[in-house]
């Protein structure tokens, strides 16, 4: 049994958040890049140099690339192995949160109640976490600085199973044309097919801390985002809605096995400012 | 090439606008977004005065970061615009001319730019690091408790907006996406 205090989950939240807000990752950089060079459209291509300017005044002078620093989502791997002392796993993520917008100068957009007062919470908590128990004795933290105007264009539909492949295909592609330019395009699309109604969506969200580009490792799944790629950026939309060729990015997919009457679709979609990070304690 | 524009904005200015044109606006801007909207039309429902005369300005949509100590303003992008559909029109009705923002407006809100000679415009989302550097000051004017919804005067130098929706019907979002759309 090895014992992790707390106050390491909590250390380890504060920075990713705080990182991930000001530097974009490696692997979302070098997507851009190679989209403002596929760019068909000119204004598309402003648009790229502008996102690009503001990855470096971010980076240099430590300014949120977007001024919605997003919600806190959390997904932990903890090791069956490991006994966390201290705080409980949510008052310590929190925690870290807290310190993090403290220290970084974070928008707190986290209110309250979601119907009534709506008031804020004042330190952007609670997180959004999800833990899963898995073999061995570390813990892997991934943090996701989730924009409200991306998530708000999620979509959830149960399929039937006739619809098949082209049912997933046109249910997302018609969710891209409806949220346009709303969740800040290029975007990145991320799918969980199968499980039930809750998991695809975890799935769905999941996906987006997946190196962006990488395509799934099972063929038929590769080929499938791949595919809905391609008919996305067919679409016309472009760079922030103004139309061009690069609407998105990268489709991600992840798959689970589902009930024989079932077919769950989940869609998660990120902006282009996709701040994920990682780190394994 | 982009326009130059000195805020407010004129009658004639509006007139000179159409969808599709690259801008850059010097000159007062007041921030308002969820919240602050709901507050406004509370008053013009009570016909208590809002917080600021709004004949003829320019509404941004948006939520800054906190500054650090020594700047000006944090982060500064746009919000989506389609959350104030609903106060839109009550605010053109009363003379409200600009909008900033992103993303699609309802049919209503289209209607109410062209009735009340009124412009929309879309700054480029999440890059608000590189808008909070034309900020030249920033004050909070009113509803200071919604902290990041609170109404604040913005003075902007050059602040590059895209004109989206203009008085002529025009709608860059659907002529943009028609010329580069390949479906069949």
């Amino acid at each position: 049994m090895r014992v992790i205090p707390a106050s390491d989950i909590t250390k380890t939240v504060a920075r990713l958040y705080q990182e991930a807000n000001v530097n974009l990752p490696a692997d979302v950089v070098a997507a851009l890049e190679k989209a403002r060079t596929d760019e068909a459209s000119p204004s598309g291509k402003a648009v790229f140099d502008r996102i690009m300017e503001n990855i470096r005044i971010a980076a240099a002078e430590k300014i949120p690339l977007c001024q919605d620093c997003g919600t806190a989502t959390v997904f932990i791997e903890i090791g069956q192995d490991v006994n966390i002392s201290g705080d409980s796993l949510d008052t310590a993520v929190n925690k870290g949160i807290d310190k993090a917008c403290r220290d970084g100068f974070l928008r707190r957009s986290i209110v309250a109640h979601p119907f009534s007062t709506r008031t804020n919470t004042g330190d952007n908590t609670p997180a959004v976490i999800h833990t899963e128990i898995v073999p061995g004795g570390k813990v892997k933290i991934s943090v996701l600085a989730k924009g409200g105007g991306s998530e708000n264009m999620a979509r959830l539909v149960m399929l039937s199973p006739s619809s098949g492949r082209q049912g997933i295909i046109d249910f997302v592609v018609n969710a891209v044309e409806q949220a346009g330019g709303n969740p800040c395009p290029p975007i990145i699309l991320g799918l969980g097919i199968g499980g039930s109604a809750e998991k695809c969506l975890i799935l769905a969200k999941k996906s987006l801390l997946r190196q962006t580009g990488k395509n799934n490792t099972d063929p038929e799944t590769a080929a499938l985002e791949k595919e809905i790629l391609a008919a996305v950026n067919k679409l016309g939309i472009g760079p922030m809605g103004y139309g061009g060729s690069q609407t998105a990015l990268a489709v991600h997919i992840e798959t689970f096995p589902c009930h024989m009457a079932s077919l769950p679709v989940g869609l998660s979609i990120q902006c282009h400012s996709a701040r994920h990070i990682e780190a394994i304690i | 090439m982009s326009k130059q524009i000195n805020l407010p904005l004129s009658e004639a200015d509006v007139k000179e606008l159409h969808a599709g044109d690259e801008v850059l606006l010097t000159g007062t801007i007041y921030v308002a977004r969820d919240a602050a909207h709901k507050r406004l039309i509370e008053a013009l429902d009570k016909d208590i005065p809002l917080p600021f005369d709004i004949t003829g300005q320019t509404i941004y949509y948006m939520g800054p970061s906190p500054a650090r100590p020594g700047q000006i303003s944090g982060s500064a992008g746009p919000t989506t615009s389609g959350r104030m559909d609903a106060y839109t029109p009550r605010l053109l009705a009363v003379g409200l001319r600009g909008m900033i923002g992103k993303g699609k407006r309802s049919p209503a809100v289209k209607e109410a730019i062209r009735q009340y000679g009124a412009v929309y415009f879309a700054a480029v989302g999440g890059i608000g690091a590189l808008l909070s550097k034309v900020i030249t000051s920033s004050e909070v004017i009113a509803y200071a408790e919604l902290g990041a919804e609170a109404v604040r005067k913005l003075e902007v130098k050059d602040m590059p907006v895209t004109v989206i929706n203009d008085i002529y019907g025009g709608d860059l979002y659907e002529t943009g996406k028609a010329q580069y759309c390949k479906q069949d």
